[in-house]
C-alpha cells in the first residue's frame, strides 16, 4: 500500500511540475497545449548534458535552460506574432519529439532509447525525521530532490496567486485584458514571463522523467504526460492545490496501470486507465463550466 | 466672474487614421471643478479625443496642457499617474475578483508584495463615505447590478487620486433613477473640486448636469457654449449642422387587432432570460413601446415573435390565426418584419453586397429568382432603388456592408424589413449607434408604417425614442409584464418606476 502511494508520488511528479506551468499559463490567458513537447525538450536535454558532463546538476541546469527557450519561443509565436495557439503548440509538441528522436539518433547512435554509464540520476533526499512517521515516511520518504521541489512549489503558488500583488494583477490578466490593461497592468510583460517560467517548470517535470526514477531517454518519453498536465489544470480550475490532487489521479491510475502490468491483465488495456480518466475529467469539467457560465450570464446581463 | 485657469487644456489637437482625420485642430479648455460635456454624433471624434486624453492614443499634432505645464501621455499609466482618470462605457472589470481587489488592481504606488485587504478596506471606505458611493466591497464584481459596477469604475479612478474624470456615455447602460444617481455623485464630485468631461449624445441629461457644452462634429469644434446659454435645439444644431425635422406624427386611429400574444412563456435556466406569462395585443395604426432595462425578457420576446425562439407555452395569434408553430419563413411570407437588435451579427452579412443583404430572406420571389436561377440585374436594380429611397450612403450596390457606417447599414436592414410592406414590425433598438440622421429617418419609417395600418412593436433602451414615438408603452421586468400605460399618462419616473417594479398583480388586472 505505502509502495503503491509512494508510486504515486513518483510518477504524478512530472505530471503536477507541467501542471504548475499550465496554471501560470491559464492564469495569464495564453492557452498553452505544448508542455507536453516542452517536457520531452527538458528530458531530453537533460540527459545530453549529464552524458557530457557526469553532473545531475548540469542536467538540471540544461532543462531549465531549455525550457525557458522553448517556452520563450511559444510566447512570442502565440502573443507577439498572433499565432493560432492550437497550431503553434502542435507544431511545438511535434518538432520537440522530432528534433529529440533525432539528435537521439545522431549523438547516440541508431538506438530506441539512451542508457549509459555516465547518465546519473538524482540521488534520493534522506530525511531522517520524515521517515520515522509511519506511513508517511514510507509514501514522503527517500523521494529525489524534484519532488520535494514540486510539493513546496504547490503551496507557494498558492499564495503568490491568491494573496500578493503581483499574482492578482496575473489573475486580473487572464480574465479581462483590457481591463488589467487600463489598470496599468502590462498584459504583455505578464503573458511573457508566466509562459516563460512556465516552459521551465516543464523543463523540470522532463528531466525529473529521465533521471527522477528512471535514467534513459527513449523516444516520446513523455507519452502523453504533457496532456494529462493540462487536462489536470482545468479540472483544478488551475487552483495549484486541487491541481495538485488531480495530478496525484493520474500517478495513481499509472502507478496502478504499472501493477496490473504484472499481474497478467491485458497491458494496453490498463495502459489506456489514464487516458480514459481524462477524457471523464474533460466531460465533467465541461458540464460544471457550462452551469457556471449560465449563471455567470444570467447575472452580468 | 473670471473663469478659473484650465485644468487640461488642448491645443490643436489633430489625429488621422489613414485618409480619414479623426480630430482635426481641437482646442478647448476644461476648468477645475465644471462638469464639461463632451458631444457629437457617432463618428465625430469624441472617441478618439478621449483615447488621447487618457494616453491610450497619440494625437499627431497638437499639445496638451496639464495645470499649463505641456504633457505627453503614452499610457494611460501615464494618466493616471498625473490624475486624469477615466470609466469608460465597456467597464474595464474582471467579473471574479472582489469589488476591492477591483478597485485595487495595478495601482501599488508602495511596491508591495503582499496583499493587503485592511490597509485598503480603509482607504475605500474612506473614499465612499466622503462622494457617498454605495457599494459592497467584498462580493466578486460579477454579482453586480450595472448601476453598481460603474461606481466600482468611479472608486476605482478616484482610488488612484483622479483630479479629473472623463466618464464615456456614462448613462447608456443606466436606468433613470440610477442614472439620477450617478449625477448627484458627479455633483458630489465637483463640490469636491473635481473636474468631469461627461461624453454623451443625449441631449436632455447634458442641460441637466454639464456646466459647459463643448460639441464636435466631423472631427471638428462645432461650437462650445454655456450651458444657461443654450437649448436642446441649439445643441443639435451644433452637433449635426442642419435643424432637426422633428418626426411627423399624423393622428392614427386604432384600428383591428394584428397581433395578439397570451400567456407567452419561456423557460430560460435564468431568470433574465426568462419570458412569464407576457399577453398583449398589438392594433392596426399603433407603435406599442417595450421598455425595460436590457437583460429583462424583451430579447426573447422580440425572438419567440419572429420565430427564432420556441416558446415553451402560450400562443401568438397573427389577424386571428395561430402562428404560434410556424417557421421564420411563414411568418415573414404572413406580413412579419423584424429589425434584430444586432444588425452586425444578426441583420447584415456583413462581407457581402448591399445588393445581396437586401433579398436576404426574400429571395424566393419571383422578381428575385425563378427555378431556383438568381436574376441578378433585378437584384441590382431593386437594390440601387432601396439605396436610393432610403438615401443610404454607398458608392454602389455591390458596397459590401461592412464598410458602410454603423447608419448606413441600418438604414439597408430597415428599407429590407420595410420594402416588403409588413403588417407587423419587430423592431429591436433600431437606431442604437445610429447617427441623428439617420435615426430620425429610421423613426419617421416607422412612424409611417402605423400610418399605413400597420402596427410596430419597439423593443428599445432609449426612452425618449419610445416616449416620441408609442401610443402605447409597456415594461418589462425580470421577464414579465410589469405595466402598462398609455403615452398621455407615461412619464420617466413612473415608466423607471415599472423597469423594478415586481407588480405581477399589475399584470393580472390588465388581463
Amino acid at each position: 500500500m505505502e509502495e503503491i502511494f509512494a508510486g504515486m508520488i513518483r510518477t504524478a511528479t512530472p505530471i503536477l511540475l507541467a501542471a504548475l506551468g499550465g496554471i501560470l499559463c491559464e492564469k495569464v490567458g495564453v492557452f498553452n497545449i505544448a508542455l507536453e513537447g516542452l517536457m520531452l525538450f527538458g528530458a531530453f536535454f537533460g540527459v545530453y548534458a549529464v552524458s557530457l558532463t557526469g553532473e545531475p546538476l548540469m542536467a538540471l541546469l540544461a532543462a531549465l535552460a531549455v525550457g525557458a527557450i522553448g517556452g520563450l519561443i511559444y510566447v512570442i509565436l502565440v502573443e507577439l506574432l498572433k499565432t493560432d495557439a492550437t497550431i503553434a503548440s502542435i507544431g511545438m509538441n511535434t518538432f520537440a519529439l522530432g528534433l529529440t528522436t533525432y539528435l537521439m539518433k545522431m549523438v547516440f547512435g541508431d538506438e530506441g532509447s539512451i542508457r549509459s554509464a555516465n547518465i546519473v540520476g538524482f540521488s534520493k533526499l534522506e530525511i531522517p525525521w520524515l521517515e520515522k512517521i509511519p506511513f508517511i515516511g514510507k509514501v514522503l520518504g527517500g523521494h529525489t530532490v524534484l519532488v520535494y521541489v514540486s510539493l513546496l512549489l504547490v503551496i507557494l503558488m498558492q499564495i503568490f496567486i491568491y494573496k500578493t500583488r503581483t499574482g492578482i494583477n496575473l489573475r486580473a490578466v487572464g480574465e479581462n485584458p483590457l481591463a488589467a490593461t487600463s489598470a496599468g497592468i502590462s498584459v504583455k510583460r505578464y503573458r511573457i514571463i508566466s509562459v516563460v517560467v512556465a516552459g521551465m517548470l516543464c523543463g523540470l517535470a522532463g528531466v525529473h522523467l529521465s533521471l527522477g526514477y528512471v535514467t534513459m531517454f527513449t523516444e516520446n518519453m513523455t507519452g502523453g504526460r504533457g496532456f494529462f498536465s493540462y487536462t489536470a489544470v482545468v479540472f483544478g480550475q488551475a487552483n495549484p492545490v486541487i491541481v495538485m490532487i488531480a495530478s496525484f489521479v493520474f500517478g495513481l491510475s499509472e502507478t496502478l496501470a504499472y501493477r496490473f502490468q504484472q499481474s497478467g491483465v491485458p497491458v494496453p488495456l490498463v495502459l489506456t486507465i489514464p487516458y480514459v480518466i481524462t477524457v471523464i475529467a474533460l466531460i465533467i469539467r465541461n458540464v460544471r463550466i457550462k452551469k457556471t457560465k449560465r449563471l455567470i450570464e444570467g447575472k452580468v446581463e | 466672474m473670471m473663469p478659473a485657469a484650465c485644468e487640461l487644456e488642448l491645443k490643436g489637437i489633430t489625429k488621422r487614421f489613414g485618409n480619414t482625420v479623426a480630430n482635426d485642430n481641437v482646442s478647448f479648455c476644461i476648468r477645475k471643478g465644471e462638469v464639461i460635456a463632451l458631444v457629437g454624433e457617432n463618428g465625430a471624434g469624441k472617441s478618439t479625443l478621449m483615447n488621447i486624453m487618457y494616453g491610450m492614443l497619440q494625437p499627431d499634432e497638437g499639445q496638451i496642457l496639464y495645470r499649463g505645464k505641456p504633457i505627453t501621455l503614452r499610457s494611460p499609466s501615464n494618466a493616471i499617474a498625473l490624475g486624469i482618470g477615466m470609466v469608460h462605457q465597456h467597464f474595464m472589470l474582471s467579473p471574479s475578483l472582489t469589488v476591492a481587489e477591483n478597485i485595487v488592481l495595478g495601482y501599488n504606488p508602495g511596491k508591495e508584495f503582499f496583499w493587503n485587504p485592511s490597509k485598503f478596506d480603509q482607504e475605500i471606505a474612506k473614499l465612499q463615505e466622503e462622494f457617498d458611493i454605495q457599494v459592497p466591497l467584498h462580493v466578486p464584481v460579477s454579482e453586480l447590478s450595472v448601476g453598481k459596477m460603474q461606481r466600482v469604475e468611479i472608486i476605482k479612478a478616484l482610488y488612484r487620486k483622479a483630479e479629473i474624470l472623463i466618464l464615456d456615455e456614462p448613462t447608456a447602460v443606466l436606468t433613470p433613477q440610477e442614472a439620477s444617481e450617478l449625477f448627484n455623485t458627479i455633483r458630489k464630485l465637483t463640490a469636491n473640486g473635481k473636474t468631469v468631461v461627461f461624453i454623451s449624445h443625449k441631449l436632455r441629461e447634458i442641460m441637466e448636469i454639464a456646466d459647459r457644452i463643448v460639441a464636435l462634429r466631423g472631427g471638428k469644434i462645432a461650437g462650445s457654449a454655456m450651458r444657461e446659454d443654450v437649448t436642446i435645439r441649439d445643441i443639435a444644431r451644433m452637433m449635426i449642422g442642419a435643424d432637426i425635422k422633428g418626426i411627423q406624427k399624423g393622428q392614427q386611429e386604432k384600428g383591428e387587432v394584428l397581433l395578439q400574444v397570451k400567456d407567452l412563456c419561456y423557460d430560460s435556466e435564468t431568470r433574465q432570460g426568462a419570458l412569464d406569462h407576457v399577453s398583449f395585443e398589438l392594433h392596426a395604426g399603433e407603435i406599442l413601446g417595450v421598455a425595460g432595462v436590457e437583460g429583462n425578457g424583451q430579447t426573447e420576446l422580440a425572438e419567440a415573435l419572429i420565430g427564432v425562439l420556441k416558446p415553451s407555452s402560450g400562443t401568438i395569434l397573427m389577424r386571428g390565426r395561430d402562428i404560434t408553430k410556424d417557421t421564420v419563413t411563414q411568418r415573414l411570407h404572413g406580413g412579419m418584419a423584424h429589425i434584430p437588435q444586432d444588425r452586425m451579427t444578426e441583420g447584415l452579412a456583413l462581407n457581402l453586397s448591399i445588393a445581396k443583404n437586401v433579398i436576404t430572406g426574400r429571395h424566393n420571389r419571383k422578381e428575385i429568382s425563378e427555378h431556383g436561377i438568381m436574376k441578378w440585374n433585378n437584384v441590382n436594380a431593386y437594390a440601387k432603388e432601396l439605396i436610393g429611397q432610403y438615401s443610404i450612403k454607398a458608392n454602389s450596390e455591390q458596397d459590401t456592408c461592412g464598410s458602410l457606417s454603423g447608419g448606413n447599414m441600418q438604414k439597408i436592414v430597415v428599407a429590407r424589413e420595410l420594402s416588403a410592406e409588413p403588417d407587423v414590425v419587430i423592431a429591436c433598438q433600431p437606431t442604437r449607434g445610429v447617427d441623428i440622421g439617420s435615426s430620425e429617418y429610421i423613426r419617421q419609417s416607422l412612424e409611417n408604417v402605423r400610418a399605413n395600418g400597420g402596427t410596430v412593436l419597439l423593443i428599445s433602451a432609449d426612452l425618449d425614442e419610445i416616449m416620441d414615438l408609442s401610443d402605447r408603452i409597456m415594461v418589462m421586468y425580470n421577464g414579465r409584464k410589469s405595466g402598462e400605460v398609455n403615452r398621455a399618462d407615461a412619464n420617466e419616473t413612473l415608466l423607471g418606476e415599472m423597469m423594478f417594479a415586481d407588480s405581477r398583480e399589475d399584470q393580472h388586472e390588465e388581463e
